[in-house]
């Protein structure tokens, strides 16, 4: 069972949490600005890396606080937590 | 009753004043308390334990310990049975029942026993290959392989006991209570580190327990129960004993199941009979020993054969007399340390068969020489003779190890003891992803030790489960592993403990590597790999000649290693007969994929609490009694018990929904609706975050004014209809449907945290906060005039999607006027624990007008009548143009509305709201398929389906909601409900989907 630090709360068990997909990918400002084929790639299409990758948890039976997990998706490994703004050391983002 | 006749005079750590009463197969024994079940069978003279998985083979007792392949029971009886117990495991206690497995009629007698005779027609992969044919008579063949193959029978009752789970945290976790881990365990409690350390047998020691060695000068014995007492004085150290570690998790968590109540014949009341312990370890220090290996020979299966650790643990530590003669067979010296305890106890061991040609050591030498013992070295036992042990084979063995010699020498005797060396228990190690290195030396696998790695968990192994076989190495092991891993926890041990002096053997001889005793090519006898699973030298052999040359396909295609044993005293045998028969190294074949659990665990100990009704916690609402108390009905809807309906003494339930439904059209109904998810929505922003979650102007929303609204997940479905109302310039009050109300929290939070975090926006769920009651009806405006201690209700004071604060009975209530019956209708909304005061001022209030409750059930029938939806209408396939709800999307940006122009764009036809009314008078099948003739060939064409259905008492008649293609064009139109499952075809009518007050005049009014 995994240990995720809660930025707000400290390390847990990761059943307190729930995963809430990929944090690499950004809602576009202004969805009406971009193509359909952008929008497409937005709303389905994910990366599924080996290694290393951001991802949304909520920490939903903590304080409900959505963070920003750095999770190596092959060991398991939690190699950092932050708020959503932070900037984990992915360089993956787009 | 039996009476011992295999006991010794004295000794051993059983107490023998306390004979306990047992039975098996229906035979009464005796044994002591300290006994185990196999212990006990043996003491009485019991060589026959259980018949063979395939082949039905008598088998005795082989080991002492968890690695028992053969001696399978069933323990205890009817509902508290458990089949598949290894005897060795089972702790003795009084009125013990066990029975033997797979056989039948009798284990003396067994009629699968055929299945030996006829074994070449059950070679390896049977199952693919022997009754393949005809196809049709596998049913045939199926019944009675599963019959005769297999352990034993679960019982069908419900289990009659309960289960707990705990969470504990430490800094060192000591896996394995023998001397290694005893020691590690020692070592950093006196660095002040919290330590657990398990162990799965009842008392501490493992080995030490049946040690021929002296330790600090005296027995072994007194060494642990000193470290006993010490550890217990630890104030930083809990010792879990009878607990089992069966899995290594992420980040360092492991689980253990712990035996609370196995060794009494039913658990006290108020003890779980099982309990998992889920430990996070900052560092762990494995100590999980290691499991003497057997040497396959032809019939190296026959009771009688046992491994040379079990007869010297049998006598030292259970006072047990093998009674006869036994030849000893190894490869290894720690055989000969069985040869004392066994001759003490009344054993006559008659030779060693010593695989090596220098034979042993020299102080097993002068053991051989002083008790005037026959060596012969260099020599192999080939087979065993008889039905149970009569007697041996021996040759000569080739220094290649590939042949044996010519001549022949048979032996009478009564059991083998037998020793192919020691094999590392790195189950756990490996289940946090260590590597293991073959160690041609030691002929093992062991930890690969000091390599970094990316995986897994912060572990180190300690003892003889990293190979090392002498006492005093796994001692002074134990103290640097427990030192280590104090360290590493940020601890330092300051007065570790000193290493005691150990006498044991000094002059040993290394093990020579003997996988498979080799069989010349003319015979044909089995010589067991896998005892558990009946897997001979021959059965891998041809695996590899049809191809199964990979060790995880052998695993499958043999079942070599698999069942409950997986492969403890099988598994090295198994892969270096591999590897022989493949020309290739050992390290080259590598072995299978340890997974947890490292042993059975009871399904009961998984679940633990979480059984039954505990299963998922249960909310109710406030006035959750009241309506218990009037006899209502309940149902489950999310995780609320709702009520379903209140039937009168007498009545049906189709009755009561009936007369509830009528009387909120007639006069007035009140309905309990605390369940539905409530959101307080605060900030600055909160107008302008709800504007773009939903796809209705929200901005607009006035204080005091309510909105009926539609959110979307960002693909465009519909996720949740709900109100908003807006209660100050700041401040929204949210309501959502009863199942989805944390769904949709999360939905929000999310937004609010992750899309827009530069929104003033605070988001509180209320749910449990807030109790609400619907009163509906063409009286409950009079009635709630009457309950408001005077507050003005009327139209212009609360209109239509209106709200307001007043007092109902000197409570706060919040008051929002809509409707979900489609009659006139008020939510009235109070502090919770004000639930049961407002609920019953209402009553009260209401009783002018005959107000009646109503249930789920009503509320049902009333929705449906007025076309609203609800989650089965909002199925996560829907779109809000489905619904004809389009027309609230606004034209500015919302969640979803992008994705929403792809369903303009053309693709397939989306099916659209309709209601149904049943033509012949049947009721319409909840979610049936509209056809458009039920007998045309299939399959057939389905232009919609049925999401809700129900009897309408207004209409007197069955009505139903569905979704349809092209419902428009329809309309009037007679298709076919069909719902082949139940055998329902019925005759329906397309409707508009709102049967009742289609100008919507009631509510308004």
């Amino acid at each position: 069972m995994m240990l995720i630090t809660c930025p707000w709360c400290g390390p847990r068990a990761h059943v307190e949490f729930t995963y809430g997909g990929d944090a690499t990918v950004a809602r576009p400002a202004a969805p009406d600005a971009v193509t359909a084929e952008a929008w497409l790639d937005h709303v389905y299409l994910r990366d599924n890396p080996r290694g290393p990758h951001d991802e949304w948890w909520q920490h939903t039976s903590g304080c409900r606080s959505w963070i920003k997990v750095r999770r190596d998706t092959w060991t398991h490994r939690v190699h950092g937590s932050g708020p959503p703004e932070a900037n984990l050391g992915g360089d993956e983002h787009r | 009753m039996n009476r011992q006749t295999h006991r010794t005079e004295r000794g051993g750590r059983i107490d023998r004043s306390a004979p306990l009463a047992f039975t098996f197969d229906g035979v009464r024994y005796e044994g002591y308390r300290g006994d185990t079940l196999a212990s006990a069978l043996l003491a009485n003279g019991v060589r026959l334990a259980g018949r063979s998985f395939k082949y039905h083979r008598p088998r005795g007792i082989f080991a002492a310990g968890g690695e028992e392949p053969n001696a399978l029971v069933r323990i205890g009886e009817g509902a508290r049975a458990e089949p598949n117990i290894k005897a060795t495991q089972v702790e003795l206690y009084d009125g013990l029942t066990a029975r033997s497995q797979n056989r039948w009629p009798s284990l003396e007698l067994d009629v699968g026993e055929l299945g030996n005779v006829a074994s070449w027609l059950l070679p390896a992969g049977f199952y693919y290959k022997t009754f393949m044919w005809p196809g049709s008579w596998w049913r045939f063949y199926e019944h009675f392989i599963r019959k005769a193959a297999g352990l034993g029978r679960a019982p069908v009752e419900p289990d009659p006991d309960h289960y707990d789970r705990r969470y504990a945290f430490c800094d060192v976790l000591v896996v394995g209570g023998g001397p290694a881990g005893l020691m590690a365990a020692l070592t950093a409690a006196r660095s002040g580190a919290r330590v657990i350390i398990a162990d799965d047998a009842p008392a501490l020691g493992d080995s030490l327990l049946a040690s021929t060695a002296s330790i600090d000068g005296g027995d072994p014995m007194g060494f642990v129960s000193r470290i006993g007492e010490e550890l217990a004085s630890c104030p930083n150290l809990r010792v879990l004993g009878r607990t089992t570690a069966f899995g290594y998790y992420d980040d360092n968590m492991i689980v253990a199941v712990e035996r609370r109540a196995d060794h009494v014949p039913a658990p006290p009341a108020h003890c779980p009979r099982q309990r998992t312990w889920w430990i996070r370890a900052r560092e762990v220090v494995l100590a999980t020993g290691a499991i003497e290996r057997p040497l396959p020979f032809e019939d190296n299966d026959l009771p009688g054969v046992m491994l040379a650790s079990a007869a010297r643990t049998y006598a030292l530590r259970y006072g047990v007399r093998l009674a006869g003669r036994a030849v000893v067979f190894t490869n290894n010296d720690s055989a000969y340390e069985a040869i004392e305890p066994v001759l003490d106890a009344g054993t006559d061991v008659i030779a060693v068969v010593d695989a090596r040609e220098g034979g042993p050591g020299g102080d097993a030498l002068a053991l051989l020489q002083r008790f005037e013992i026959e060596l012969i070295p260099g020599s192999v036992v080939m087979r065993a003779i008889g039905r149970t042990v009569e007697g041996v084979e021996v040759r000569s063995l080739s220094s290649d190890g590939a042949s044996v010699g010519d001549a022949s020498r048979r032996m009478p005797c009564d059991f083998v003891f037998v020793s192919g060396g020691w094999s590392p228990t790195v189950h756990l190690f490996s289940q946090s992803r260590g590597r293991l290195r073959f160690d041609e030396e030691r002929a093992a696998f062991v930890p690969e030790e000091g390599a970094p790695r990316e995986r897994g968990g912060r572990e180190r192994s300690a003892g003889a489960a990293r190979g090392l076989v002498r006492l005093s190495e796994c001692l002074a092991d134990g103290i640097a592993a427990g030192a280590d891993a104090a360290r590493a926890a940020g601890f330092e041990a300051e007065a570790e403990p000193p290493c005691p002096a150990v006498q044991e053997w000094e002059d040993c001889a290394p093990v020579r590597a003997l996988w498979a005793v080799p069989l010349p090519s003319w015979r044909h006898g089995k010589r067991f790999v896998d005892l558990q699973n009946d897997v001979t030298v021959a059965d891998i052999e041809l695996a590899v000649r049809e191809g199964y040359t990979s060790v995880e396909h052998l695993k499958r295609y043999t079942t070599l290693g698999m069942g409950t044993d997986q492969g403890r005293t099988s598994n090295v045998n198994g892969l270096a007969v591999l590897a022989a028969t493949l020309g290739a190294g050992i390290p080259a074949v590598g072995t299978t994929t340890f997974r947890p659990p490292y042993s059975p665990v009871a399904l009961g100990a998984v679940a633990g609490r979480e059984v039954g009704i505990d299963q998922t916690p249960i909310r109710r609402t406030p006035m959750h009694d009241w309506h218990a108390a009037r006899g209502a009905s309940f149902v489950t809807v999310g995780p609320w018990m709702r009520a379903q309906c209140y039937p009168h003494p007498g009545e049906s339930m189709m009755d009561a929904i009936n007369r509830e439904a009528r009387q909120v059209r007639r006069s007035a109904g009140i309905v309990d609706v605390s369940t539905l998810g409530k959101i307080e929505v605060r900030g600055r922003d909160a107008g302008e975050f709800l504007h773009r979650v939903y796809i209705n102007r929200i901005r607009n929303l006035r204080v005091g004014r309510c909105r009926y609204a539609f959110m979307l997940r960002e693909d465009g479905f519909v996720l949740d209809d709900g109100t908003v109302t807006r209660i100050r310039d700041d401040e929204y009050y949210l309501t959502t449907g009863t199942g989805h109300a944390a769904v949709v929290m999360a939905h929000l939070e999310r937004y609010a945290q992750i899309v827009w975090p530069d929104l003033d926006v605070h988001l509180t769920s209320v749910t449990d906060q807030w109790a609400g009651a619907a009163v509906a009806g063409p009286r409950s405006r009079d009635l709630l005039a009457a309950a408001c201690d005077g507050a003005d209700v009327s139209d212009a004071a609360l209109p239509f999607m209106g709200c307001k604060d007043a007092t109902v009975a000197g409570a706060p209530v919040r008051i929002i006027r809509m409707t979900f019956s489609g009659e006139r209708a008020f939510e009235v909304h109070c502090p919770a624990d004000y639930g049961v005061h407002v609920w019953e001022a209402l009553l009260a209030a209401g009783e002018p007008f005959d107000v009646m409750p109503y249930g789920t059930e009503a509320l049902g029938v009333l929705r449906i009548e007025k076309g609203h939806v609800v989650p089965n209408e909002l199925d996560g396939r829907t779109i809000p143009a489905d619904f004809g709800f389009d027309r609230m999307e606004k034209d500015e940006d919302f969640i979803g509305r992008r994705s929403l122009e792809r369903f303009r764009v053309g693709g397939r036809k989306r099916k659209t709201f309709a209601g149904l009314v049943s033509e012949n008078g049947d009721a319409i099948p909840r979610g049936g398929h509209l056809v458009w003739n039920p007998t045309a060939p299939r399959p057939m064409r389905m232009f919609g389906h049925v999401t809700s259905s129900c009897y309408s008492p207004s209409l007197e008649r069955h009505i139903a909601l569905a979704l349809i293609e092209d419902a428009a064009d329809w309309k009037g139109r007679v298709l076919y409900a069909a719902s082949p499952l139940t055998s329902s075809f019925v005759p329906v009518r397309i409707t508009d989907h709102v049967f009742i007050d289609p100008e919507n005049r009631r509510p308004k009014g």
